[in-house]
């Protein structure tokens, strides 16, 4: 027996309530997260994200609640993303029951944040979310940039050299979103994943793009992904996760019964 | 009824282990998370958790007044510790250039490496060990009951113990290495993956935990 790829259904939360957008537009309502996340726990989910796409202050409460209402009765993995910007941040979130967060514009704002996350928390709880998207010309050799504020700016910091300096500051893991696949349906960016697992040796999160199950498995097969994230196709009730699981254990891939 | 200490030395989040045992505890059982020595003696069971560094885990223990308390509630009362509350139930790990711990099993704590390899694949492995992976029960235990042997749990470290004895492995998990993932000797059982956030085993586990009376 091997370790398992996981499955992470990712909920974004807005207000209180989970919502999908396409290319970070379009909003849907998707449901209660605390409903949503029990029953893809219920599937066998492997672990779920949580992104608190907020920006006030006070909804930031409205996120901790949820979590608190969630890890109370879902026991895998949480992690939240999205606002967070300091130590204190982090501690309410894990106070409430978050097992790891994840962190973007902060990083990019002060890479030394996440070291000093890494430090004060472990290694194992700082996840760096990283939003890449391609700046290369067609037939040139495939580059990325990362973005932040949701995918609206741009740095300019190369993807795979970010990503070698956050796994050096001692991020954990990293949930590599694809900008230009995000919430399209299309399939994961997989040149992205090969990338960057060249690039780093901490476990990647492949995100953005999933419209099918066939998907998920060129995420793991081809994109050498270590765990999967997927929201509409699990939202609207296209598959369960357990569907997800059956067909990429059809695959020859190893996943958690 | 009975009383059941989670021991917080500020090292790592707690609140999913108060979560999961409160979730599976008997009706009228107690579970308090407590830095306070005292409360720790007084308590029936006790869970010793961990996450973090090694340094900082040992160093927090001191400043917090209980490494005494971690060691006679692990001579005399039902104790699981987990993750890091594992780890430094040996005599030193390799972390951090080398921290000693509390020395109560004889034996290391070794890192899988920058970049381990499977042995049987070749396949590069990734550090942390991070997900879902087999126990593979290596001796009959209380605390297994109910539990498939190979089951998964969620595992997330760089580190894994290496005690001397044979005799106190009670589980063992593939990754570049096989390693004990579980180890027990009288009143003590300690597990490298997190119980906590493993859903149907993970809670078996804990609600085992609850009810056992601390003979192996």
């Amino acid at each position: 027996m091997s370790l398992a790829v996981r499955i992470i259904p990712c909920l974004d939360v807005d207000a209180g309530r989970v919502v999908k957008g396409v290319r970070f537009v379009d909003i849907r309502d998707a449901g209660d997260p605390v409903e949503v996340a029990r029953r893809y726990y219920e599937q066998g989910a492997d672990e779920i994200t949580f992104l608190d796409i907020t920006a006030s202050s006070d909804e930031r409460a409205t996120m901790a609640h949820v979590v608190e209402a969630v890890a109370a009765q879902v026991f895998i993995p949480l992690t939240v993303g999205g606002g967070v910007r300091s130590i204190d941040d982090i501690r309410r979130l894990l106070n409430a029951g978050a097992d790891k967060v994840g962190i973007n514009t902060a990083a990019v704002s002060r890479p030394e944040f996440v070291g000093e996350a890494a430090a004060r928390f472990g290694n194992q709880c700082i996840v760096v979310a990283i939003d890449a998207k391609r700046v290369s010309a067609a037939g040139e050799a495939p580059r990325w940039d990362v973005f932040t504020h949701g995918g609206r700016r741009a740095t300019g910091i190369d993807a795979l050299e970010w990503a070698e300096r956050m796994a050096g500051y001692g991020a954990g893991e990293l949930l590599v979103t694809s900008m230009d696949r995000d919430g399209t349906r299309e399939g994961f960016d997989l040149e992205l994943m090969q990338a960057m697992n060249a690039a780093v040796n901490v476990p990647l999160i492949a995100s953005g793009g999933v419209g099918t199950l066939e998907h998920l498995a060129a995420g793991v097969l081809e994109g050498g992904a270590d765990a999967v994230l997927a929201a509409s196709i699990f939202h609207f009730g296209q598959h369960t996760v357990g569907e997800a699981k059956a067909y990429l254990a059809a695959r020859g891939i190893e996943v958690r019964d | 009824m009975s009383d059941l200490a989670i021991i917080d030395y500020a090292m790592g989040n707690l609140r999913s282990v108060a979560n999961a045992l409160r979730h599976v505890a008997p009706a009228g059982d107690r579970v308090i998370v407590t830095s306070d020595p005292e409360a720790v003696l007084a308590a029936d069971r006790v869970v010793f958790p961990g996450q973090g560094a090694a340094r900082d885990c040992m160093h927090e223990l001191r400043t917090h007044g209980l490494e005494d308390a971690v060691r006679e509630a692990a001579r005399t009362k039902p104790f699981l510790g987990v993750c890091m509350g594992m780890q430094v139930l040996l005599d030193q790990s390799e972390e951090n250039g080398g921290i000693p711990c509390l020395g109560i099993y004889p034996g290391a704590v070794r890192y899988f490496g920058a970049t381990p390899h499977d042995p049987h694949t070749g396949a590069r492995l990734k550090v942390p060990h991070m997900g879902w992976n087999g126990v593979e029960q290596t001796r009959a235990h209380p605390l297994w009951d109910g539990i498939d042997s190979g089951a998964r749990f969620y595992f997330v470290h760089s580190y894994y113990v290496a005690p001397e004895a044979d005799a106190l492995v009670a589980g063992v998990t593939d990754y570049a290495v096989r390693y004990c993932s579980a180890l027990a000797r009288d009143n003590v059982f300690a597990i490298q993956c997190h119980p906590e956030k493993s859903a149907a085993a993970g809670l078996r586990l804990l609600a085992n935990f609850m009810r056992w009376d601390g003979q192996a």
